[in-house]
Formats: C-alpha cells, sequence, structure tokens
C-alpha cells in the first residue's frame, strides 16, 4: 500500500507544524483550503488548532462542512487538536450557554477556554492509552465535559478528559504537534492504515466523494 | 520567567498564524471584528489614526474598557503599553491580558530601555523594522514579533520595507559560515545563539505578523506573500467604510492570499478604504521609536 496521504485543514492556525510532523513519519501531506482541494481524495484529515470561531465560519463559508461531514461518515479518518475537538463535538460549552459543534460529528460535549486565558495555559504529563506517557501542552484549551458510551476516553488531566476516540475519529485538547514527540500522530496514522486496510483501496474516492 | 511559560507564549502565537489580529475601541468593534473573523482583538482606546490626529501624548488604555472587552468577545484579548513602561505591562497582566504588545504607537515611555519580558508570565508581541530588531526583542523575551510599518497612515510601503528587510536578512544568514556568525551578531547587533538559531532554521525564533497601514485584503495578501505568519490590522478596518463587510475580507484574503481569483473576488465592492496619508506627508514616524 502506498504512504497515506493526509489532508491537513488549513483555513487558519497552526497547520504547518502538524505537516512538519507527518513529513518527519514519513506521511504525505496536502492542505486542504477548499472544497475542490478536499475532493482530490484524502486517505485521512487533520482539523489543526487555531481559533474555533474562525475556521468554523470558513469551513461553513468555502462549503468544506458538508463534503468533511459525509466523509466521516464514509469512514474517513480524522484527528482535530484543540480548535479540532471543538469543530468535530457534536455539543460546544461556553459561558453563554450550548452550541452544536459545526460538524458535530462526535459524540461528546466540550467546553471552550475550559482552563481561562492564556495566563492558564499550561504543560502537564499524561498517559495516553495505547501510547504510554506523553508531555501534553494545552493552550486556552478546551477540555471534554461528557462522552457517550461508545467514546473512549484515551487521556485525563487532572481527572478532566483531554483525549477521545470514536472509531475512526481522534480528538485531542492539546497539540501533540507543538512537541518533538511523534507518537500521537504515528497512532492516526495507525489507525488510518487499518481503516485503509478494512475499508479497501477504493476508500480514498468513496470516502471523499460527495 | 520559566523556560516553560516561555515556550507555552510562544505556542499562543502559533495558532494565531493565518489570522487577523484587529484593533477595536468598544465592544461592539470587539463583536464585529469576531463575527468576521479575527483570531484576536488588539483593545485601545483610540486607534493608530486618531493617535496620529489627535497629537499628545498616548497611553495605556482604561483597564475598564479594556475589560469591557475582554467580556465582549471569546477570542484572545491584546493590549498596548508604552515601550519601557514595566508598571503599564503590569497592570495588564493583572487583568489577564491575552498578549502585551510593547508599542511605539503610544509615546514611549523610556527611549533607551524596553520591557524585561522575561520576567512576566503573559506574553508579548513587539514590533521591528529589521532583523537585529526584531532579535533584540526576543532576546528581551518578546514571544512574537511584528513588523512595524507605519502605524494609522493606510500606506503599506513601510511594513513592506520591514518585512523585506527582515526575510531578506534572514536569508542572508542561512548562507554564512558558522565562523562569520559572530560577526554578523555583532553587526546585527542581537544576541549570538538568536543569529545562530536564524541562521540554522532560517527562521525567526518565534511568529512573525506584518502590521502597520494595511488596509485592503490586496495589501494583505502582499504582507503573506513577502513571508507574514498573519496580519495586524489598525486603523484600516474601523476607519473605512463598511468595517464589517472590509474585515471579512481581509481575513478571507489572508486565508486564500495564493489564489488571485478569491482576492479579486473579495476585492469588490467595499466601499470606502481609509483615506491615508502617504509617508511623505507625515511629520511623526512612530516606527524610529524604540529601536
Amino acid at each position: 500500500m502506498s504512504a497515506a496521504r493526509v489532508g491537513v485543514l488549513a483555513l487558519q492556525g497552526a497547520f504547518r507544524e502538524h505537516r512538519n510532523m507527518l513529513s518527519a513519519l514519513g506521511a504525505e501531506s496536502m492542505e486542504i483550503r477548499r472544497r475542490g482541494d478536499f475532493a482530490r481524495g484524502v486517505d485521512g484529515l487533520i482539523i489543526p488548532g487555531g481559533e474555533s470561531t474562525v475556521i468554523g465560519m470558513l469551513l461553513a463559508e468555502y462549503g468544506l462542512l458538508a463534503p468533511i461531514r459525509a466523509a466521516v461518515r464514509a469512514g474517513l479518518p480524522v484527528f482535530g487538536t484543540c480548535a479540532g475537538l471543538i469543530l468535530l463535538s457534536k455539543h460546544i460549552r461556553t459561558p453563554h450557554g450550548t452550541a452544536r459543534g459545526p460538524l458535530g460529528e462526535m459524540d461528546i460535549v466540550t467546553q471552550r477556554n475550559a482552563y481561562g486565558r492564556q495566563l492558564g495555559s499550561f504543560r502537564a504529563e499524561t498517559r495516553f492509552a495505547g501510547v504510554g506517557d506523553i508531555a501534553a501542552v494545552f493552550i486556552r484549551a478546551p477540555h471534554v465535559v461528557r462522552v457517550a458510551p461508545h467514546v473512549e476516553v484515551l487521556a485525563r488531566v487532572d481527572g478532566k478528559i483531554v483525549a477521545v476516540r470514536q472509531g475512526h475519529l481522534l480528538a485531542t485538547a492539546f497539540h501533540p504537534e507543538l512537541t518533538s514527540d511523534p507518537r500521537i500522530h504515528q497512532y492516526f496514522l495507525t489507525l488510518i492504515e487499518t481503516h485503509r486496510a478494512v475499508l479497501g483501496p477504493c476508500c480514498r474516492e468513496a470516502a471523499t466523494k460527495n | 520567567m520559566q523556560e516553560d511559560r516561555y515556550e507555552l507564549n510562544k505556542n499562543l502565537a502559533q495558532m494565531l498564524k493565518g489570522g487577523v489580529i484587529m484593533d477595536v475601541s468598544t465592544p461592539e468593534q470587539a463583536q464585529i471584528a469576531e463575527a468576521a473573523g479575527a483570531c484576536a482583538v488588539m483593545a485601545l482606546e483610540r486607534i493608530p489614526a486618531d493617535i496620529r490626529a489627535a497629537g499628545g501624548v498616548s497611553r495605556m488604555s482604561d483597564p475598564k474598557m479594556i475589560k469591557s472587552i475582554q467580556a465582549a468577545v471569546s477570542i484572545p484579548v491584546m493590549a498596548k503599553c508604552r515601550i519601557g513602561h514595566i508598571a503599564e505591562a503590569r497592570i495588564l497582566e493583572a487583568i489577564e491580558i491575552d498578549y502585551i504588545d510593547e508599542s511605539e504607537v503610544l509615546s514611549p515611555a523610556d527611549d533607551v530601555y524596553h520591557i524585561d519580558k522575561r520576567a512576566f508570565q503573559v506574553p508579548f508581541v513587539c514590533g521591528a523594522r529589521d532583523l537585529g530588531e526584531a532579535l533584540r526583542r526576543v532576546g528581551e523575551g518578546a514571544a512574537m514579533i511584528r513588523t512595524k510599518g507605519e502605524p494609522g497612515t493606510g500606506d503599506v510601503v513601510q511594513a513592506v520595507r520591514h518585512m523585506r528587510k527582515i526575510m531578506g536578512e534572514i536569508r542572508a544568514l542561512t548562507a554564512r559560515s558558522k565562523d562569520e556568525l559572530y560577526e554578523a551578531a555583532k553587526q546585527l547587533a542581537a544576541p549570538y545563539a538568536l543569529v545562530q538559531y536564524v541562521a540554522k532554521n532560517g527562521k525567526l525564533p518565534v511568529v512573525n505578523f506584518a502590521a502597520g497601514g494595511v488596509a485592503t485584503p490586496a495589501d494583505a495578501a502582499l504582507m503573506m506573500l513577502l513571508g507574514a505568519e498573519g496580519v495586524f490590522v489598525g486603523s484600516g478596518i474601523f476607519k473605512s467604510g463598511d468595517p464589517a463587510k472590509r474585515a471579512a475580507a481581509i481575513v478571507r484574503a489572508v486565508t486564500h492570499y495564493t489564489d488571485a481569483g478569491q482576492l479579486a473576488a473579495l476585492s469588490e465592492d467595499l466601499g470606502e478604504a481609509m483615506v491615508g496619508i502617504n509617508e511623505q506627508e507625515i511629520s511623526l514616524l512612530m516606527a524610529e521609536r524604540g529601536q
């Protein structure tokens, strides 16, 4: 099987860091800004950190919400970090109430800016299920407040859920792309390979057709 | 400042990349900016064009006004303190500002020393006109750099000059041999370790935005093409005919800066741009404040 080609959503935020990590692991990557970029076919998608309000707005405007949702339902593996976690959540909690997540494909409730402003940003050691001990970087980060029974909790910090997996969907409240540790990206690439094996070589086409 | 905290502060700037940071003076303007897709706002009582028009001494904004903007939006909020004004910076830190801009737009409080930014928990962004200045600020603890440009003019020429200079000097450093870097550090009047970093990596050790005089989507795209990682827009938005529309167009221009078809569509029908002043017509060059 050829190397995985991973789309990295490049509307705003730290998308280059993800691409650097993928290239260090030998995976091919491409930037996704418009519907046409996505239609060219990817084996997986990364939604990076940035401002979730900005990325969510641009996803809708550039016609990317529907094709990404359809691809997710067809089995496309997706990895969201920080803002990406928020966008994938079914429900987002803010001080002003609860809203639906723009993509909303993961059955979780996420709290935005859960640790307050920049002074609340921090680094912590945590155990990531299936990977081991990692250093996690949280920047004005969210955390997950509730998960459906079929969602696997992969990591917690101070009892709070900070990494989850729902089948082929992976999301972290922290930023593995800001560290030099590639293990979480490797975990995602393995997830892609597993799904490619199950779905067969046609999945790239089927998953992104809409 | 702990090394961890400095890393976290540089990391926040990484999250702002590919985005637009807008100057706002009221909670209403902050909400317009957020709805248009700003990745952060800069809270200040008077935007640079008005500071320039009013003259006199320009200081940190009223904390009450800054807090009202913090309460109005969920995106990061930045605010400016005067160059070298340690107390203003402490006040901004006390109200938990997300980023302090030690800014030449305000009247400098100290004409020799910049703030020791490593003594703070909150991050700082500073302006620079060339690589040496950028690295001196990073040496003092700035977690993000922006070009100085010439604020409040709507004339992008100085931001272009500063970005060209910084990127050109970075490229030149990467071609130097190891033993030439000591002399390069001396010429740049910059810390040797940072010069070494730039020579090795071909980029600044922190995120680099464009600022000063950006007034149109095309201006923003130009700065991205020259190597900016994002854009500050000051007077360009709320001094224009249709701020909401122009703000939204500039945000999209930064995302799609290589897509000329998109830029053409975004540039249509934006109403009047800020009038602007050419650099030859102004007597006060803010960019020369703080070296």
